[in-house]
């Protein structure tokens, strides 16, 4: 009994095959402005099939997304022109991708990658993108001496705030983020956490987030979707599902993680 | 305040050969405003898991579990994740035996948040969590670290400052006063005294009887519903 109103995405019946292979099969799920959804689930269960098709960056080959405009409403991803959904996807939306590499630009300033961003939508004045760029560097917590350093000299937990800084200066409303914390090492990880749960609170972020890491799951997401085989086999309350699983993928899931 | 009727739990357990564990069966259990009730039951019994059902943590098999939230009952058994979490935000508070937060965050901002996320000014919400940091006795220089490096009494007692900050109309307490001492599990009661005065409901799980006796209206024997007790 799901009762949602004005939701901001909205997926329905998605299927990606590649041939004869499930990707991901009939997906179906609504998410809110400022809402968290988790997706886990082991390599290969259809996570990241899954993020790519919502997203606007693989069509899937069934079923239908629809994204609410900033101006043109409720908007099916798909149908849109590809203007419209370029528009889109480098303002409203943002995706964080694991390796940071594959989201910045790495033979450009710190603060070029930022300021391109704002460029993109129309901003021309260089004193105005270099100062916000400024603006967000501190809030990602990177020192302002560094703007126009190149983002190769930089730590990956550095290189990791730097894309989500360039992510975020547009103001999106909906976040895509594929193992945000995947390469990183344990202390980075609660850093970047501790970012990424006020950012999102602060700026009433809807967020997808993809991630095989359980405790960051139950840290940042609200709702949890738990995939096997292409196939959403739970969907619910995070603590209720890895606290409570029903089902036995999700037992094995919740069972096999380490005690410290 | 909350009103359960003929719940029902059992677990599943597919990764060990589908064995099915029965809790209990047709609980009926009504919490009402200015009362204090006492789970009780030998361990094992189901007490914690009662709880957890109360607060959604865990599903019921069975049953429902109406609460009263914003004017209307809901009933949190069929109710959406996000009817639930607006629940937790602003109606029922849980203190858990466990304290699971983001490492780096100081713990002055862990107790004030259930308050900010009430929509509470920031400044109000500090100065409260300042001061039930201080009537539990967490010294003031602990303030701005993360709690993670606490002992487990102090970690015990951040948790209790942050389920009372927001003044829940239910709270659900699991041993609020294990392992600590004296002083501070008077601190507790009193803090338990204070909700039953402004009209709050309550449900507890306390592992002394000096404690129940002490803040109690009266108690709620989990066990004469497990499965197979009256057989």
């Amino acid at each position: 009994m799901t009762q949602i109103s004005n939701p901001l995405l909205r997926v329905d019946n998605l299927t990606m095959m590649y041939g004869d292979r499930v990707g991901c099969k009939d997906v179906s799920f609504e998410l809110r402005p400022g809402e968290v959804l988790g997706i886990v689930g082991e390599s290969g269960s259809g996570k990241s099939t899954l993020l790519r098709s919502i997203s606007a960056q693989q069509e899937p080959t069934k079923g239908t997304v629809q994204y609410n405009t900033r101006i043109d409403g409720v908007c099916d991803v798909y149908q849109m022109s590809e203007a419209q959904r370029r528009l889109l996807m480098r303002t409203d939306w943002a995706f964080v991708h694991q390796n940071p590499r594959d989201g910045l630009r790495m033979n450009v300033s710190a603060g070029a990658n930022i300021g391109e961003r704002l460029m993109a939508i129309g901003d021309r004045h260089y004193g105005n993108i270099r100062s916000n760029a400024d603006a967000w560097l501190g809030k990602v917590e990177i020192a302002s001496e560094r703007i126009d350093d190149l983002p190769s000299t930089f730590s990956g937990g550095m290189q990791q705030r730097l894309q989500i800084a360039r992510n975020l200066v547009t103001s999106p409303r909906l976040v895509f983020m594929d193992e945000p914390t995947g390469g990183l090492d344990v202390s980075v990880q609660a850093r970047l956490l501790d970012l990424l749960r006020g950012l999102v609170h602060d700026l009433n972020l809807a967020v997808i987030i993809v991630t095989h890491d359980l405790a960051v799951a139950r840290l940042l997401s609200h709702r949890l979707m738990v995939m096997q085989q292409g196939k959403v086999i739970e969907h619910g309350l995070t603590d209720q599902v890895l606290d409570d699983p029903q089902h036995p993928y999700t037992q094995l899931l919740v069972s096999s993680i380490l005690q410290n | 305040m909350l009103h359960a009727q003929n719940v029902a739990k059992s677990f599943t357990l597919h990764t060990q050969g589908s064995v099915t564990i029965p809790v209990f069966q047709g609980v009926d259990f009504t919490l009402s405003g200015g009362e204090c009730i006492a789970l009780t039951g030998e361990s094992g019994s189901g007490k914690s898991t009662f709880m957890r059902m109360l607060y959604a943590n865990y599903t019921c098999s069975d049953g429902s579990i109406r609460v009263f939230h914003d004017g209307d009952w809901l009933d949190i058994t069929t109710a959406s994740p996000h009817s639930i979490l607006e629940v937790r935000k602003r109606t029922m508070g849980y203190v858990s035996q466990f304290l699971r937060v983001i490492p780096r965050v100081p713990t002055l901002e862990i107790v004030a948040e259930p308050l900010v996320a009430l929509g509470a000014a920031r400044d109000h919400a500090m100065d409260k969590a300042r001061d039930l940091l201080t009537r539990l006795r967490i010294p003031e220089r602990l303030w701005q670290l993360s709690p993670l490096t606490f002992s487990g009494g102090e970690q015990q007692r951040v948790n209790i400052a942050r389920g009372f900050i927001a003044d829940y109309p239910i709270m659900l307490l699991d041993e609020p006063t294990a392992s600590l001492d004296a002083q501070n599990r008077a601190t507790v009661l009193a803090l338990i005294e204070e909700a039953k005065g402004r009209g709050a409901a309550i449900a507890g799980i306390f592992h002394d009887h000096e404690t129940r006796d002490a803040v109690c209206t009266g108690s709620f024997d989990v066990t004469s519903f497990k499965v197979g007790a009256n057989d």
